[in-house]
């Protein structure tokens, strides 16, 4: 083969080495992520589909930091055993505002995709607090320390403007009254008509039965609305998906 | 002058940093910003002290015309250790998976799976992997240049910069401070001092390429080339964040949902690509010829097998998305590519394992050639079950199971353990001037105790994986699921509990290991000659 006689110039000089092996690994990385910035079945908007709410998004802080990811997927595949025991698989849109995605790679337990409303808030704080009192089989850590760690509002505005910076429509009533919402969303007895006008299907709870806010609250306010937002009675997939 | 250049820069950083610590809005910043100012003044005192001091006669044993091996050695001995610990935390948290109760209540969640499981993949892989590919890659590029490092102590600067990068990198996971992406852990402030480290790393590299004294450059630093470019643009692409704040550590993706997933899987696996592959294939181009005192089997099928390998495996990042909300076309090109990625896989392991071709003599009798043989060995097995799981069909059994995780720990365990403990032992003998290792026979222990392991851990998690993928989908007659989720989960009791024993296995040998080491350097006897620099070996 004449050609591999004449790599030696490439094997005679760096420079030329290290610039050709950078473009041969760029091609595929090009071909396969930039289509995915203008095609329609990847950036289309689903009806229902809004932004996190600031205690939802404190959740999913949560949620990240504690490593839930690490053994459950929010990522249904449109397989029959899937979409019976989790329901409908999962679209593109409704990760669209997350930054960082969770689908996971993993199911030491559970898809959580959808799993908002399934379980009652006091199965949550049971659950989280001894998972094996619910589920004997479970292998889940203890996670009550949630519940005992109080949490302020003081910088979920400057999140949720980081996300606004980089195309999450959060507008600039919402910015300013994040803290206002994050403690009218566990507050069922206070005006929440201004959170519910911002944030529709948002749930008003006292998530965790404990006075104030508690990480738990905001994990399970979060949980809770995992996949709650499209409603799938009205929703008709597109032909291209 | 120099000296009061690095005096000045010192300085600001560990004010800045005592500032940043003051003002920092969550723990794991802070602690960052602590060790960060503690090693900055550190360093300050050290070269204020040093300053304008009369420098120390030149040891004649030590000529600055020779290889540079100090960062080599000090390689060596953070490959022994970050691999102890990774193996440690595997073990721990293979066990927390059959008996929950491991995860410490006390440890209110610091200790628990989900904060360990980062901690372990990150330290075997970048850790234990980053400074064994550290450490080859400066003893390989010296002797196959006939050239000294290029930038004085840069190389230095390269390893305790990379040590800095891991401990940081570790107390953040243990702290909270993850962006979640697989293998990309970290947050932005130390990523951006990875991304300093690692410039420097291919400054060193490429300037002692440049200065070589052999005319072509030898296959094994093509492969070294492509795995610190590639991981750089790797790297930079998947960790492009705002902070929220310069005094925390919370960043924001530039990349949402379905973008982000097809930006980390296509990071995610070139991770294994470049990283586990490309540079450990360097490793053994380097270290089996010399080993087996044989050249490289094929010229011809390097080159081929080199420009093959890095041009396909970018590509097979979407099979880790195959059927999710990443359109059918990319997911379809990931598993083509997968698949034809089999082949310079395979090429690569063919090389590895003909250049023993009338040697093979040696099997019997130098159990770090067994150890290469059955290092290559796992890496063509890994890279058939690979493009095998990439298919669509059997990726949607195995995907979510724990089939994909015994496949990465054949990878893992297999190819980069094996061929990294053979490194060791290829190397302690030579960089200590020692006539031979302490015990052959505790490497042929080290040997049978890591082989025995993996096999329990990879025939354990084929079980238990294809087990709990066909549990469930299984339906009955009527149309209903058989099995509730909790039941696949007690199911996999007994082989969670083989995985962890092989997981034990594999750590005792590595223990082995370590003692061998030790004592080679210790009670070996001296190897007389001291050998000068010679031209490219």
């Amino acid at each position: 083969m004449a050609v591999l006689t004449k790599h030696k110039i490439l094997e005679t000089n760096a420079t030329l080495l290290l610039v050709f092996a950078f473009l041969v690994v760029t091609i595929g990385g090009i071909v396969q992520i930039a289509p995915l910035f203008y095609l329609e079945n990847t950036i289309e908007k689903v009806e229902g589909m809004r932004p996190y709410s600031p205690l939802e998004l404190a959740g999913r802080e949560i949620y990240v930091r504690e490593g839930c990811y690490v053994c459950h997927s929010q990522m249904i595949r449109p397989m029959r055993d899937e979409v019976e025991r989790y329901g409908h698989y999962s679209l593109a849109a409704e990760s669209m505002y997350d930054r960082p995605f969770l689908w996971g790679s993993k199911r030491t337990g559970p898809d959580l995709a959808r799993v908002g409303g399934r379980y009652s808030d006091e199965w949550h704080v049971d659950h989280l607090i001894d998972p094996q009192s619910v589920v004997p089989e479970s292998v889940m850590p203890k996670y009550g320390f949630l519940r005992d760690r109080k949490i302020e509002p003081a910088q979920i505005a400057d999140l949720m403007s980081t996300h606004a910076l980089l195309g999450v429509p959060y507008t600039e009533e919402m910015i300013q009254n994040a803290a206002a919402d994050f403690r009218a969303q566990i507050d069922p007895l206070g005006d929440t008509s201004g959170l519910l006008a911002r944030y529709p299907k948002a749930q008003v709870r006292n998530f965790d039965g404990e006075p104030g806010i508690s990480e738990m609250d905001a994990l399970i306010a979060y949980m809770q609305m995992l996949g709650t937002l499209v409603d799938f009675s009205t929703f008709e997939a597109v032909a291209n998906r | 002058m120099w000296n009061y250049v690095k005096i000045g820069v010192l300085g600001v950083i560990a004010v800045l940093a005592a500032i940043a610590a003051n003002f920092a809005r969550d723990l794991a910043y802070q602690v960052h910003m602590i060790i960060v100012m503690l090693v900055a003044g550190g360093l300050f005192l050290w070269t204020v002290r040093r300053t304008d001091e009369p420098l120390p006669a030149p040891s004649p044993g030590d000529p600055a015309a020779g290889y540079m091996d100090g960062p080599v050695r000090a390689g060596v001995i953070a490959t022994a250790f970050w691999g102890v610990v990774g193996f440690l935390v595997g073990v721990i948290i293979a066990f927390q998976l059959p008996f929950p109760a491991l995860n410490f209540e006390w440890a209110d969640g610091y200790l628990n799976f989900g904060k360990l499981r980062p901690l372990h993949t990150s330290a075997v892989i970048f850790a234990f992997g980053g400074n064994a590919l550290l450490m080859s890659t400066f003893y390989i590029v010296q002797r196959t240049s006939g050239a000294r490092l290029w930038g004085g102590n840069l190389a230095w600067f390269v390893f305790w910069g990379y040590q800095l990068f891991i401990v940081l990198a570790a107390t953040g996971y243990l702290l909270g401070s993850t962006q979640s992406k697989e293998y990309a852990e970290p947050e932005w402030h130390v990523d951006l001092w990875l991304t300093i480290v690692w410039v420097a790393f291919l400054a060193v590299f490429l300037g002692t390429i440049l200065k070589r004294r052999e005319p072509h450059i030898y296959v094994a630093n093509w492969f070294l080339l492509s795995f610190i470019v590639t991981v750089a643009m790797l790297h930079v692409v998947n960790n492009l964040v705002v902070p929220v704040s310069l005094l925390g550590s919370r960043s924001v993706e530039v990349f949402p949902g379905v973008q982000g997933a097809m930006v980390q899987w296509w990071y995610g696996h070139n991770a294994v690509g470049f990283f586990l592959t490309a540079g450990f294939l360097g490793m053994m181009y380097y270290f089996v010829p010399k080993q087996a005192e044989r050249p490289v089997f094929s010229y011809k099928l390097s080159i081929i097998h080199f420009w093959a390998l890095i041009f396909l495996y970018i590509w097979a990042g979407p099979h880790h998305l195959h059927y999710t909300a990443l359109p059918d076309w990319a997911s379809t090109l990931g598993m083509v590519f997968s698949v034809v990625l089999w082949m310079p896989s395979w090429g690569g392991m063919i090389n590895g394992l003909m250049t023993l071709s009338g040697a093979w003599d040696k099997l019997r009798t130098d159990p770090i050639i067994r150890m290469m043989v059955v290092s290559i060995g796992f890496y063509g097995m890994s890279t058939f079950e690979g493009p095998m799981m990439s298919i669509r069909a059997v990726n949607s059994l195995s995907h979510y199971t724990d089939w994909t995780i015994g496949h990465v720990h054949s990878g893992a365990l297999g190819w980069n353990g094996m061929i990294t403990f053979a490194a060791l032992y290829f190397l302690v003998p030579r960089l200590w001037n020692r006539e031979r290792l302490y015990s052959l026979s505790l490497v042929s222990w080290h040997f049978w105790l890591a082989t025995i392991g993996i096999v329990l851990y990879a025939s354990s998690m084929w079980v238990t994986g294809i087990m709990e993928g066909l549990m469930w989908r299984e339906v009955d007659a009527n149309g209903f699921l058989v099995n509730a989720f909790a039941d696949t989960v007690s199911a996999k009791f007994p082989m969670y509990v083989v995985r962890a024993l092989g997981g034990v296995l594999y750590l005792g040998g590595a223990l082995i290991m370590c003692w061998n080491l030790w004592m080679t350097v210790r009670a070996a006897p001296a190897r007389q000659a001291v050998p000068a620099a010679v031209a490219a070996e």
